[in-house]
């Protein structure tokens, strides 16, 4: 198929940037729309042109890099996937595409569509672990039984990313949704609870501080989120914090 | 320089003990005045930063995404081996061992891999106290799989995502000590060279990959653990930016590159699909416990197939080869990864491949969704379901166990699994080679280390699944923490490295000239054209099999193209600013190198073990006739490979292996 791509361009940070249409021709449904960016890049390389730079490195759906906002929707028209995942037969011969980073004020950008996500790093770093040390005599592994429930939750609510789709998504810029499926896994289970209090107040502190905005129950972060993190998290986060509190 | 794998004397069992007893220890007030560098922040940097910093080092991290989080051990799907022993099946550490020497095909070093096997326990213990949330059982207690070719059920899990959750676990321990400022996390930064100052490693040059500047670093010690080198074929299951810069530029600047033609070739991944593929997505090994792998028996019908005028569900049992069945029918279908994927590059070339490239062959779940729902009807009981109703029990099950992975196969494939065959053909998938070690997994320029994928210690010519987790881990948490410190010991008196001397000149003005040569040469062809290239001489002449014609010709089609990619490559943008037209250029310029020292180590082993297999060593008659062929007489030993400026003037150091634990013999899966 043939297509218009209108992509947003920026020098660095501290350019102005703005839309660019591209024109690539002969895209095989069967294509990631990451490998139909190469399919971009290697048409502006050969003809001495700066290619677009974007995040990715798996390419499978598990690293967070990929980050690109489609048609008005971060990681693209599918569901429950990333953009790496995105297949070209999701799109129509003659389509126009608009490619825009993930924007939010927390999120800069650095180049075209490459965002800055540092924010999520700091918020993890307040408190998104549990203080055990290494050494070869922590206890043995199976003298805690864990429900299978609690377990499998948490879990669910491990596998987020730490992509930030739920933050380009969201009217407010809120990182609850990433947040709260930190808080999560460890309130699920017994390891978590000795700090749970100290670690939802300073991480919910620092997401403040990054100027996340507020979580106003629209959840269009749920539905956007590749991993279908749910918004019982940040219920859940609601309630830590409101046990730490008291 | 002799070769001296510094192995400690004494009994199997005791020498880490012993070691361990013996060593010099630095204290805690020292330890706050010495530097240590780790390039590399999956499950070996990751953990080794955390633990580091725990004991009081200061640790400079550095990594080329933009979180520690986002290396590529995240996307390891199946699991994690520990000899925890709690399914009671008689696991224990020696078997782990003897499954991972012989899995190796005979080729790794007998005392780090029973110190792996050793410590293999504790890294379960560890995880689980960080809050790793692995499957567990309905009584709440850990869950195993049981994984490709062993006979226990070792293998821990969390899902079809272990390398994410383990990850996540190394990244939390690390973000604690951030937060503490033991560790300076250095995102988006790639190291582009090593600094050796009388001999001993001391520093890095790195490129900050966002406003391009080039940086120097200090530090007593440094350590790599930049992941495997996959990536030199262009398409495999390594993340886009995998690469071997990192181990590379130590090679030449002194480090011994071992076994560099150890490559594992994973039998089960999404078929290719055209020529604008950018990387190949891994099935996991688990699926082979229950989908059978089959191709047409005829080629009338491959051809009906690939023209569309038949599907795979209207081939009936007869007119089905099964071939690993046929084959190898005591091991089937669960043969080890490179028996498995040699068996379908045999019948593709012979013309039974199944798409449109010939390059794909089937696993096949409906005999495993029909047995699944025969037993779910009786345990339901239900009297004389009908084949609908098993069908629909027997998929819930296959649901249950993989449903993640059929999803991923849907999204990209666009078939639904649980209707038809799934498509699979092998693909490159990890490296064993790498950066030579001694036990201390210090490699031969003093002070500086390699861990995790990018050493070469434990796996010999062959991986099994499930180890590669586990040996990163052991190597961060639990081994070299203690083997640094025993190095450090001399340095507490050494001071801050300073980084205006000569040593750090000359590395630095090394890495701007090379850089500034690929933004000046204004050539004609992308960094991409050169990759594809390399990799398809590296699929064809040093792939799955190889022969002596081949790999000579392999070298100087390589050599070629190296004069080609320093005459014509092209890099557009400039150096001060993010670049990754630049970065990708430095790594295919050191891919190129290397697939040349690769197709010459594959020439000098003219043997077949593990994953490599030499058409000229394969067993010429009886029950065993086509199957490879090891020569322990002559080949029992690592291949060293020192630098001498081009590689095909690499010097080969032999360290001998030698085996008092385990009897050698010919692995056999008939
Ligand atoms: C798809 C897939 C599935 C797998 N499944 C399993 C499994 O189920 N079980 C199992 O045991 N093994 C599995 N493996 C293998 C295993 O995941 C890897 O061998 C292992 O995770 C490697 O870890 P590592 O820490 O050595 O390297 P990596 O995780 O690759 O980390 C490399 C690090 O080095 C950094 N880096 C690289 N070069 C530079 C540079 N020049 N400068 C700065 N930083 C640099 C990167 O940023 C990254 O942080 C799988 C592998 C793949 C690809
Ligand atoms: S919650 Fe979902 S959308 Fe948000 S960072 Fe995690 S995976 Fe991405
Ligand atoms: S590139 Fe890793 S998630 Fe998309």
């Amino acid at each position: 198929m043939n297509l218009t791509l209108k992509i947003w361009r920026q020098k660095d940070s501290s350019s102005k940037g703005q839309m660019v249409d591209y024109k690539v021709t002969e895209i095989s449904e069967h294509m990631s729309f990451l490998e139909m960016m190469d399919v971009l890049n290697e048409q502006l390389v050969n003809s001495g042109e700066e290619p677009v730079a974007f995040d990715h490195d798996c390419r499978e759906g598990i690293c967070g890099m990929c980050s690109m906002y489609i048609n008005g929707e971060a990681h693209g028209p599918d569901r429950g996937v990333t953009t790496c995942q995105l297949h070209m037969r999701m799109f129509k011969d003659g389509d126009t595409i608009t490619i825009e980073p993930f924007r939010a004020a927390a999120f800069p950008v650095i180049k075209d569509l490459v965002v800055d996500r540092m924010a999520f790093e700091r918020i993890q770093q307040a408190g998104g672990y549990i203080s055990v040390n290494t050494s070869g005599n922590t206890q043995d592994a199976n003298s805690i039984p864990i429900s299978k429930h609690a377990a499998d939750e948490a879990m669910d609510a491990a596998t987020c990313i730490g992509c930030g789709a739920c933050v380009a998504t969201c009217k407010n810029s809120s990182a609850m949704l990433f947040v709260g499926a930190k808080v999560s896994q460890y309130a699920l289970l017994p390891q978590g609870q000795v700090e749970a209090a100290d670690r939802v107040k300073n991480m919910v502190a620092q997401m403040d501080l990054e100027g996340f905005g507020n979580c106003t129950n629209t959840g269009a972060c749920e539905v956007e989120c590749p991993k279908g993190i749910s918004l019982d998290n940040i219920a859940r986060m609601n309630r830590e914090l409101m046990k730490a509190n008291i | 320089m002799a070769l001296d794998s510094k192995v400690p004397k004494g009994a199997l069992k005791d020498k880490w003990t012993d070691y361990k007893n013996k060593i010099n220890l630095v204290n805690p007030a020292n330890k706050r005045h010495i530097d240590v560098i780790v390039v590399g922040t999956g499950l070996a940097g990751g953990s080794a930063s955390a633990t580091l910093a725990e004991l009081g080092y200061n640790v400079k991290a550095f990594a080329y995404q933009d979180s520690p989080r986002r290396a590529h051990s995240i996307a390891a799907q199946g699991g994690i081996n520990a000899a925890k022993n709690y399914q009671g099946d008689g696991d224990s550490t020696y078997r782990l061992f003897y499954d991972t020497v012989k899995g190796g095909d005979y080729r790794s070093r007998e005392a780090n891999v029973y110190r792996l096997a050793e410590v293999s326990t504790n890294i379960i213990d560890q995880c689980v106290a960080q809050g790793v949330p692995f499957a567990r059982d309905y009584g709440g207690l850990l869950d195993n799989r049981s994984f490709g070719g062993v006979l226990v059920s070792r293998t821990f899990y969390a899902k079809g995502q272990t390398g994410q959750q383990l990850l996540l676990g190394a990244y939390s321990a690390m973000n604690r000590q951030i937060a503490r400022g033991k560790i300076e996390m250095f995102n988006r930064h790639e190291m582009l060279d090593v600094v050796v100052v009388d001999g001993k490693a001391r520093g890095i040059i790195a490129r900050n990959l966002v406003t391009g500047e080039i940086e120097r670093h200090s530090a007593h010690a440094v350590v790599i653990a930049s992941g495997g080198y996959g990536n030199v074929y262009f398409l495999s299951t390594n993340a886009m930016g995998s690469n071997v810069t990192a181990a590379w530029k130590i090679h030449k600047k002194g480090a011994y590159f071992a076994n560099p033609c150890y490559t594992q070739i994973h039998p089960t991944c999404i078929p290719r699909s055209g020529d604008y593929q950018s990387k190949l997505t891994l099935m996991s090994e688990s699926l082979r416990n229950d989908g059978r792998i089959w191709v047409p028996k005829h080629l009338d019908d491959v051809k009906a197939i690939r023209e569309g005028k038949k599907k795979p569900t209207d081939l009936s049992e007869d007119e089905r080869d099964y071939y690993l069945e046929r084959r190898y029918p005591a091991f089937g279908n669960l043969v080890p990864r490179d028996v498995a994927s040699r068996a379908a590059k045999e019948r593709c070339d012979a013309g039974f491949g199944v798409n449109a490239t010939g390059e794909a062959v089937y696993l096949d779940f409906a005999a495993a969704i029909i047995r699944y729902g025969t037993e779910q009807a009786k345990i339901k009981n239900i009297n004389n379901p009908s084949e609908a109703k098993i069908k629909e029990l027997g998929k819930d099950i296959v649901k249950a166990k993989y449903g993640n992975l059929f999803q991923m196969y849907e999204k990209i494939v666009d078939e639904n699994p649980y209707e038809t065959p799934m498509m699979i053909y092998p693909a490159v998938h990890y490296t064993m080679g790498g950066v030579w070690v001694d036990y201390n997994l210090m490699t031969s320029i003093p002070g500086c280390y390699a861990i995790g994928e990018a050493n070469f210690s434990d796996h010999g010519a062959n991986r099994l699944g499930a180890s590669a987790l586990m040996q990163g881990l052991a190597d961060g948490y639990f081994v070299l923490p203690y083997t640094i410190g025993d190095y450090l010991a001399d340095d507490i008196r050494t001071g801050k490295i300073p980084t205006d001397t000569p040593e750090f000149d000359a590395a630095e003005k090394e890495v701007k000239e090379r850089i500034e040569f690929l933004i000046n040469n204004n050539g004609t062809h992308s960094v991409d054209y050169y990759h594809k290239k390399l990799g398809k001489i590296m699929w064809d002449k040093c792939g799955m099999s190889r022969n002596e014609k081949g790999l000579k010709e392999a070298m100087v089609e390589i050599k070629a193209l190296r004069e080609d990619f320093w005459k014509n490559v092209s890099v557009p943008g400039g150096l001060n600013e993010m670049n990754p037209e630049l970065e990708k250029a430095g790594r295919v310029a050191d891919f190129i190198e290397l697939g040349e020292l690769f197709a010459k180590d594959a020439l000098t082993r003219e043997e077949s073990c593990g994953g490599h297999f030499r058409e000229e060593s394969a067993e010429t008659d009886g029950p065993q006739k086509g199957e490879a062929k090891r020569n322990d007489k002559d080949f029992a030993f690592v291949s060293a490979w020192e630098y001498k400026g081009e590689p095909a003037d690499a010097v080969l150091h032999k360290e001998e292996l030698e085996f008092n634990d385990i009897e050698l013999k010919q692995r056999s899966y008939k």
